[in-house]
């Protein structure tokens, strides 16, 4: 019989030993895992979006001849108004041809090929432009002007002198042209505020579009589901967890709170289908339904926080407002809700943070159409939050159906968008914990 | 029926009496009820408040209630019913009126105004957290009624055992479920192969091993993919996962040559879950109480033994719970199986071809421009029926094993 020494590992503790150290490995590669899938998402989303943050612009003086603008010489809007995009193009092909010639970089293309690497949305921005101030027609005005994607895209990498030669919106020539007319200061890069501010822009380009119609949706939206669901949400949860009687009834509507909040939010886009549009003929595509349709969503997502804050404050608090003479209802209104406020605020920043995320239910109700007047918030015609409009995740949706490759540039810097806004919403709902949190 | 009163009395009231008359008016009798109530109930006592049976102020309450909440309560019933047409502004301002009044006349030195105040109050209460079985009561019945309307359309057994889909809008549509079902839970399958044993060994070791800085940064780095949208997940699938899959397996390996893919959505998707089973199992790995650690330990245990013998059998039904409630949001989601997924609906092994599910057929037979009576736009109403039942019956299942264990060690 041999004697081990127990400082030296036999085979089967050395097996144990190993098997200790795997375990332990497959949980470190389980949250490496997790981390390098979210590093990657976001790598992907930033690298594909932050692009469209910046936006190519050329400055162009174009002539604004009156034959062409406004032959009767009296400059009334109306008859200005005439005067369609079309007529504006072929003075826009002029102004650059111009432009190009001026700076002396020998080119063999075309005026109109010339001209065609402007975006088309540049002939409306310089006819919105005569008729905000018609007194330049007879001048001439010099404006920074969209380049279209093709070209955007050459400086943002995402289109090559070989991809150009396959493609027949654009040119390997144009590209050249465009990076010596970079070189020479007339082509610039700046930050791309209109990418907030304006509306969608057709299939054509992808430059032009904008998130503003999307950003005020779904403002109205977060409005509508703050109004509607926070004093309801909180109603509902003070009675169910200061009021409610313990018996089947209170059981039914607890057991079916928790089950709203797992049911899959399209089923919500169809209740809002059938409801508010079918049967109450409420507005297709119109941020009232869907801040109701997210409310009915949200509400139960607020619910389960705003109980778990209300329990969290001691009974000895409900019981010294009781002993000093107080109702229920006074104990709750008066010393139990503020001390819970801070929870519940958490909470609901939270819920409108997965409601402004949310797009499935959005899609059903109509909020897919493309949209280019800004609603208003208020109209007798189509009544409060009435007029049609989009949201955010839905306008990342729909960018990602259109074809055109710039779009994918759009959807990605529409995301970086909605995630600053969500980022903000979490900050501030973990400020508002961290400040006010308390510990009985 | 009532679609059509209800949308000819919205119609004739915007000629008539604009709906915010009477509730602008409703408003202010309450506003004003607050003030005369509190003056007479002060007036009543002779300027001595010690004679009330409440506050001046808490029968100022108890009147803008009582205008209040009886109004409300018939706006919500003539907005559900809709049968009072044209005079629902006029009952409103009457309904007003008449709690003003009624609750003015109320005030004396005896009358109990805050436990009568309270009783509004309780009310309203109630209704808030009765609008929770409402919702579900819409849910349902709106899915039923159109259900019944395909149904009265199409023959249900077609609908459940057809292997066919092929909607095609001039009629003569087959709308067999089976191969939406089957995109469904192949993709729900991969997803949670892939979460539920990451999502759980990142929930043992943030809980067993991990030290307190780890742990402080690897649990709000988790959390995070909680908390983005879910068409963040389908962008990320439809740009990066689904050409990389492409590109590096399935064109390679033979498989196909299409970028969204059964395997490209249950991926992406797999990862949104992880959060999901990590910190509901991590709930339930701490709920298991540390005696029972300690005492496997104490006999010899290494922590893995431990954990493997001991902390997992004991929290298995949470996670059980856990695993049903990830799947139930597998089967769910929507925007992940639209972008990443595909739309063809075809019953097939192969992992790397595109594949439909309930989710996307939904979105897409209610998003085109489509006759609201024809069976291919209902069935979209059969398939959410269909959803809603699945998913309820997994979170049921789910909540229930996920309750009674936890009742079992507190």
């Amino acid at each position: 019989m041999t004697h081990k020494s127990l400082l030296i590992a036999d085979a089967r503790t050395k097996k144990r030993n190993a098997a200790e150290r795997r375990f332990k490995a497959y949980g470190l590669s389980a949250i490496v895992v997790a981390i390098l899938a979210l590093v990657m998402l976001l790598v992907s989303v930033f690298g594909t979006g932050a692009s469209a943050f910046r936006q190519t612009y050329a400055t162009v003086t174009v002539p604004l001849p009156e034959d062409k603008l406004d032959k009767s010489g009296v400059r009334d809007i109306e008859v200005m108004k005439k005067v369609t995009t079309i007529g504006y193009t072929k003075l826009l092909n002029e102004g650059f041809e111009n432009v190009v010639i001026a700076s002396g970089i020998p080119t063999g293309l075309s005026r109109k090929d010339i001209g065609g690497m402007l975006s088309k949305e540049a002939a409306a921005t310089i006819r919105d432009h005569i008729l905000a101030n018609p007194d330049l027609v007879g001048t001439e005005a010099t404006l920074d002007l969209l380049m279209n994607g093709r070209i955007d895209g050459y400086f943002k990498g995402r289109v090559t002198l070989e991809s150009a030669a396959l493609d027949s919106n654009t040119s390997p020539e144009e590209l050249a042209l465009a990076q010596a007319l970079k070189d020479a200061g007339i082509i610039h890069t700046k930050f791309n505020w209109a990418f907030l501010t304006n509306p969608d822009a057709s299939d054509q380009r992808p430059e032009a579009a904008g998130l503003g119609v999307a950003i005020l949706g779904s403002l109205y939206m977060m409005i509508v589901v703050l109004v509607t669901s926070l004093p309801i949400a909180v109603a509902a949860s003070i009675y169910l967890e200061e009021f409610a009687p313990k018996n089947r009834w209170t059981d039914l509507i607890e057991v079916n709170i928790s089950n709203l909040a797992a049911v899959p939010s399209i089923v919500y886009g169809i209740l809002g289908l059938a409801i508010f549009i079918n049967f109450m003929e409420l507005n297709q595509s119109s941020p009232l339904v869907g801040g109701l349709v997210l409310s009915l969503m949200t509400l139960p997502r607020i619910i389960i926080p705003a109980r778990a804050a209300l329990k969290s404050v001691p009974p000895s608090i409900r019981d010294a407002a009781l002993g000093v003479g107080a109702s229920k209802m006074q104990s709750v209104f008066h010393h139990v809700l503020p001390l819970a406020a801070p929870g519940i605020l958490t909470g609901v920043i939270i819920g409108l943070g997965q409601a402004l995320g949310e797009t499935a239910p959005l899609l059903l109700i109509g909020m897919v159409a493309f949209v280019r007047e800004y609603p208003a918030a208020y109209t007798p015609d189509a009544g409060l939050f009435g007029e049609a409009s989009t949201a955010l995740p839905v306008q990342v949706y729909n960018w990602t159906q259109r074809a055109d490759p710039g779009f994918v540039e759009r959807a990605s810097g529409a995301i970086i968008t909605l995630l600053i806004f969500l980022l903000v919403m979490n900050a501030v709902a973990i400020f508002l914990r961290r400040k006010f949190e308390r510990r009985w | 029926m009532y679609a059509t009163s209800l949308a000819q009395f919205t119609k004739d009231t915007r000629h008539m009496l604009p709906m915010y008359v009477p509730l602008l008016a409703t408003l202010l009798l309450a506003v004003a009820g607050y003030y005369f109530a509190a003056k007479r109930a002060a007036a009543s006592a002779g300027g001595d408040i010690r004679k009330l049976a409440a506050l001046p102020s808490q029968y100022g309450l108890f009147t803008a209630l009582s205008v209040i909440v009886p109004t409300l309560a018939a706006l919500i019933v003539g907005l559900g019913f809709g049968g009072l047409s044209g005079a629902l502004p006029l009952v409103l301002l009457s309904v007003a009126g008449l709690g003003f009044l009624v609750s003015l006349y109320k005030v004396s030195p005896a009358f109990r105004a805050r436990t009568h105040a309270e009783t509004w109050i309780k009310i309203i209460l109630i209704a808030a957290s009765v609008i929770a079985i409402l919702t579900t009561v819409g849910i349902v019945f709106s899915m039923l009624f159109e259900t019944r309307n395909f149904f009265s359309q199409y023959d249900w057994r077609a609908f459940f055992f057809s292997t066919e889909w092929s909607p095609n809008f001039r009629g003569n549509s087959a709308l067999g479920i089976i191969p939406l079902l089957w995109g469904t839970l192949y993709i729900s399958l991969i997803a949670l192969t892939f979460a539920v044993p990451v999502g759980l060994f990142a929930a043992i070791y943030l809980s067993e091993y991990a030290s307190r800085r780890t742990r402080s940064f690897a649990k709000p780095a988790i959390e995070i993919l909680a908390g983005i949208p879910t068409i963040v997940y389908g962008l990320f699938a439809l740009i990066t996962v689904g050409p990389f899959l492409r590109d590096y397996f399935a064109q390679p390996m033979g498989f196909g040559d299409s970028a969204s893919s059964v395997m490209t959505a249950g991926l992406v998707m797999g990862i949104m879950l992880i959060p999901f089973v990590s910190s509901l199992s991590d709930d339930i790995i701490n709920a298991v109480p540390q005696a029972m650690r300690d005492g496997s330990l104490g006999l010899g245990a290494t922590k893995s033994e431990t954990i493997r013998q001991v902390v997992i059998p004991a929290a298995l039904p949470g996670i059980v719970g856990a695993i049903l409630l990830a799947a139930s949001r597998a089967i769910g989601e929507t925007m992940i199986v639209v972008l990443g997924a595909g739309a063809a609906a075809r019953m097939s092994l192969n992992p790397f071809e595109a594949m439909t599910t309930v989710t996307v057929k939904i979105v897409s037979q209610l998003t085109g421009d489509t006759d609201f009576a024809s069976p291919e736009t209902l069935v979209a109403f059969a398939l959410g029926l269909t959803l809603f039942v699945i998913t309820l019956g997994l979170n049921v299942f789910a909540l229930y094993i996920v309750r009674k264990y936890r009742e079992q060690y507190e």
